[in-house]
């Protein structure tokens, strides 16, 4: 039987269709604007699978039942939005450090505080940098289009589970909610079943999972295992898409919709003949600093960071050329969007 | 029908002392010990194992899982 | 003459505590006389006695149970301070043959976390809940709890809990006994040989319920915390016994079980992708166009930006969504972007479809628009700026007063809603009449007749897409489409 594996989706959706075609067995959530649709489809088609849907009573109840599901040896995801997301760091900061696979959508808005509903891009310091306490890491994906937010959130489980940590899809109120037509991947048959669940027996005994290490020399060994697995990741993952780097005097960096934005620049900037060329990070951990280190050898004169923040990308930017190259902002903030016409107007700038 | 004989074992070892199995023991066959154990703590004795009925209200008294032990001869 | 162990170590705890660190191996971490490890054997001696070890799941919480792992030998999880019912629920929904006991102290379970365990009892959660009351916080080192009594001094209330501006002892059972679900909620205490004989068969209870899958059990267990009250084993059983008591009574709360039916395992989740594909999927469309046909007017050389807006219910949304499916029917990139939030609500409703060759930048349209939709004075006032000067306004005629525009731009002024709900019956169905007005529109304005025809047909897909399940909804959205297309514009 061949079915329609084509549709028009919202981002949000998308993200849904994603996690059950990669197995996920259970949803736990709690309803945000702009990530509400992904907890209405969950509660539409997991049941239609036997799979689970809870709407939990908080953001903070949805993360610790996503940690009870994993720990069962299940897939489980949450999503959320800014707020939510701020709720669930402390959680987060567990399955760290228990080494728990766990995938969390971010669809980003306006802050900080209540702010408002319209996309931002102002949670990246609290998902790539770690955003609870101790010294951790996430996986970061960051979707562009309502297909990567298919595509990604599928990636996010394999790629979670294969480094056994906790893995973003972080998108904005734009991705989130604009409809674009899916290409759906193909189903997995999965037969998961972790040997680091809790109970299994493992030389004798059920096993148990736990965060505490009274120790401090076996905190610190946690921490050195963490962290060498984090180089690793670093030295392997890197996802980027380039636009016209080669030749290009200034390089654009941005992610998510501030990245469609730029490469609608792109285009009628090089029209105008001016060398302009765009890095784009389909994850921002780990960071792109391949890409970006090759496009300063390459002769890159400067970058311009579009982001939709007070200047948080930027940092990472700055860092991963150890500043060799001047790096300006085009952004915005608020819940207002950038234009084709602003990013255009700030590379000219640079000219 | 044989009346049934029992026995009391603390493991002094894993006594702490608390003195909870003092207060239950309906013939008070246990009392407080005069030297200290491994932990630090003067374990609870019994002085006369033998005149225990088998009733497991120190066993259930007692917060440790295996410092005190009740047997049953068959 | 041989003897065998009446009352002894339970078989259910590790025979040494290898997860315990320092050198004491047999014993717990608690204090001298603490109520905790009366619980614990009782809880492992209910559960050998069901015969459940294997699918036992344990969650530790925060608190002086925090290391509850290093003892029982079934499935445990150390988790964040007052999740354990949140945890729990994961657990248990991840895994319905698990039976899962959530363990809490005062602290953990009636303070941090009271929303998870209370919203855990009230969805009914199939698993049994272990609250030790000790009337502080044993862990951090005697700190008031919601359990503190009135005038009771703590590390936190050195002169006493104040009932004035401290409240008073927090009374889970009866808060809870305020639930629908619970099936069983009982308070006891670890103080005499008869009321640890009446915890341990609360205890047995519990695990029984877990067994029998009956839902969700609460035991509160009033426990001595001799060495942060200060006290001797006497003494802490004459305050549990002459104080506590006073504001936490034992006995039975609430008991269902009898009348409580196992609850069934749930269906088996599916998980073949061949499985999965069907039940998610559709059918694969045998009408849809070939992968590289092409609408060949030109007009979709460049791409094509419209603007829909007016008021939440006459389909603004819909249209818009219907507008890309066709696009996407026929092998276009299209974005669809709603506005979405209180917007929303406020009444009005629009959104933005591209439909391009090429990949689309960004799907919010502010200018350059090329075609537009207004339903309402409000849309129109609000869009009309970003409507390029010979671009094409559909609004409709009564409800729009059209203000000065430059004379290049089309406008085509319809009554959709009154042919709509006059001549279909139904309003709403109006979106499906504009969508008519569009074609008439597109007709007159580059469309070639080929792709008039192939519009239709698109739109006829779209239709049978979104309605063929509905009987007589593909019917009333075709005629409302031939009535927009017939419609006479001004």
């Amino acid at each position: 039987m061949a079915y329609q594996k084509r549709m028009l989706l919202k981002g949000n959706e998308a993200a849904v269709y994603g996690a059950l075609l990669a197995g996920c067995d259970c949803y736990f959530g709690y309803p945000i604007t702009p990530a509400s649709e992904i907890a209405q489809s969950a509660a539409l088609l997991f049941p239609k699978l036997n799979r689970t849907f809870v709407q939990a009573e908080s953001e903070i109840g949805a993360i610790n039942m996503v940690i009870g599901c994993v720990a069962a040896g299940r897939r489980s995801m949450t999503a959320s939005s800014g707020l939510g997301i701020s709720l669930k760091q402390e959680a987060i900061s567990y399955l760290a450090a228990y080494e728990m696979p766990a995938v969390i959508v971010d669809v980003m808005r306006g802050g900080p505080g209540l702010g408002n509903i319209a996309p931002e891009q102002a949670d990246y310091f609290q998902v790539v940098k770690g955003g609870g306490h101790g010294s951790y890491r996430c996986l970061v994906f960051t979707p562009n289009s309502v297909q990567e937010m298919c595509d990604m959130t599928f990636q996010a489980f394999t790629m979670a589970e294969k480094y056994r940590m906790p893995a973003y899809v972080l998108t904005d109120g734009v991705i989130g909610q604009m409809m674009e037509s899916v290409e759906l991947p193909s189903a997995v048959k999965y037969d998961y079943d972790p040997e680091w669940k809790m109970g299994n027996i493992i030389n004798g005994e059920a096993n148990c999972i736990s965060s505490i290490y009274m120790e401090p020399n076996d905190l610190e060994e946690l921490n050195k295992k963490l962290q060498a697995k984090y180089k690793l990741i670093e030295e392997v993952e890197q996802s980027v898409e380039e636009f016209s780097v080669d030749d290009a005097e200034i390089v654009m960096v941005a992610y998510g919709i501030s990245s469609r934005v730029a490469q609608g620049a792109l285009e009628q900037l090089r029209a105008e003949g001016i060398k302009v060329g765009l890095i784009r990070p389909k994850m921002v951990f780990p960071f792109p600093k391949n890409s970006l280190n090759n496009a300063v050898k390459r002769g890159v004169k400067k970058f311009l960071c579009v982001e939709l923040s007070a200047g948080q990308l930027i940092e990472d930017v700055r860092l991963a050329i150890e500043c060799q190259r001047p790096v300006e902002l085009c952004n915005r903030m608020g819940g207002n969007l950038l234009t084709c016409d602003d990013v255009c107007a700030a590379v000219r700038k640079m000219i | 029908m044989a009346v049934k004989k029992f026995r009391i074992r603390i493991t002094a070892d894993e006594c702490k002392g608390c003195g909870r199995c003092l207060t239950v023991c309906p013939k008070k066959l246990i009392s407080r010990g005069r030297e200290l154990n491994i932990q630090g703590y003067y374990a609870a004795v019994v002085e006369n194992p033998e005149g225990c009925i088998g009733c497991g209200s120190c066993f259930y008294q007692c917060p440790e899982p295996g410092a005190i032990t009740i047997f049953e001869e068959e | 003459m041989s003897e065998k162990v009446k009352f002894g170590r339970s078989p259910v705890f590790f025979e040494t505590f290898n997860r315990r660190p320092g050198p004491i191996k047999k014993n717990m971490h608690y204090c001298p006389g603490c109520g905790h490890g009366i619980l614990h054997k009782l809880i492992a001696e209910a559960v050998d006695h069901f015969g459940i070890q294997k699918n036992t799941k344990f969650i530790s919480p925060v608190g002086c149970a925090v290391f509850a792992y290093y003892y029982f030998n079934f499935g445990n999880i150390s988790v964040p301070h007052g999740r354990a019912p949140a945890v729990a629920t994961g657990v248990a929904r991840a895994n319905p043959e698990d039976y899962v006991i959530s363990y809490q102290g005062d602290g953990d379970l009636a303070a941090i976390g009271f929303n998870e365990f209370l919203q855990a009892a009230n969805r009914g959660e199939n698993i049994t809940v272990f609250f030790v009351n000790n009337s502080n916080y044993g862990m951090t080192g005697g700190q008031m709890a919601p359990t503190t009594l009135p005038g009771q001094k703590t590390t936190t209330s050195p002169y006493g809990r104040n009932p004035l501006t401290e409240g008073y002892p927090t009374p889970v059972c009866e808060i809870v006994n305020a639930l629908t679900a619970p099936v069983y909620i009982e308070r006891v205490a670890l103080t005499t040989p008869a009321r640890v004989a009446a915890a341990k068969r609360a205890v047995y209870k519990g695990i029984q319920n877990l067994k029998e899958r009956k839902g969700f059990s609460l035991i509160e267990v009033v426990s001595p915390c001799p060495v942060n009250l200060k006290m001797s084993a006497e003494q802490v059983n004459e305050f549990i016994e002459k104080q506590m008591m006073n504001y936490f009574p034992l006995g039975v709360i609430r008991d269902k079980t009898a009348e409580t039916e196992g609850r069934p395992l749930p269906a088996p989740v599916v998980r073949e992708s061949a499985d999965v594909e069907k039940i998610l999927l559709t059918e694969k469309r045998s009408d849809s166009v070939a992968a590289d046909f092409r609408n060949t007017s030109s007009m979709f050389d460049k791409e094509l930006r419209v603007k829909i807006g007016g008021f939440g219910g006459q389909g603004i949304l819909s249209l818009g969504v219907m507008l890309a499916n066709m696009g996407m029917l026929r092998n276009f990139n299209v974005s669809w972007m709603p506005s979405y939030g209180p917007e929303q609500r406020g009444g009005s409703a629009c959104c933005s479809v591209i439909v391009s060759r090429k990949m689309i930048p960004s799907p919010i349209l502010e200018s350059g628009i090329d075609l537009m939709i207004a339903t309402t004075q409000t849309a129109l006032e609000k869009y009309l700026p970003g409507l390029k000067e010979d671009g094409i306004l559909i609004y409709d005629s009564s409800a729009v007063k059209l203000p000065e525009l430059p004379a290049a731009m089309r406008t085509y002024g319809v009554d959709a809603i009154e042919i709509a709900a006059t001549k279909l019956g139904s309003s709403k169905c109006a979106n499906s009449v504009l969508m008519g007005v569009l074609a008439a529109v597109l007709a007159a304005n580059g469309l070639n007749e080929a792709d008039q025809a192939d519009f239709d047909r698109a739109f006829a897909e779209a239709v049978e897409e979104k309605f063929g399940k509905k009987p007589g909804a593909v019917e009333m959205n075709v005629k409302a489409y031939e009535a927009g297309k017939a419609a006479s514009l001004k």
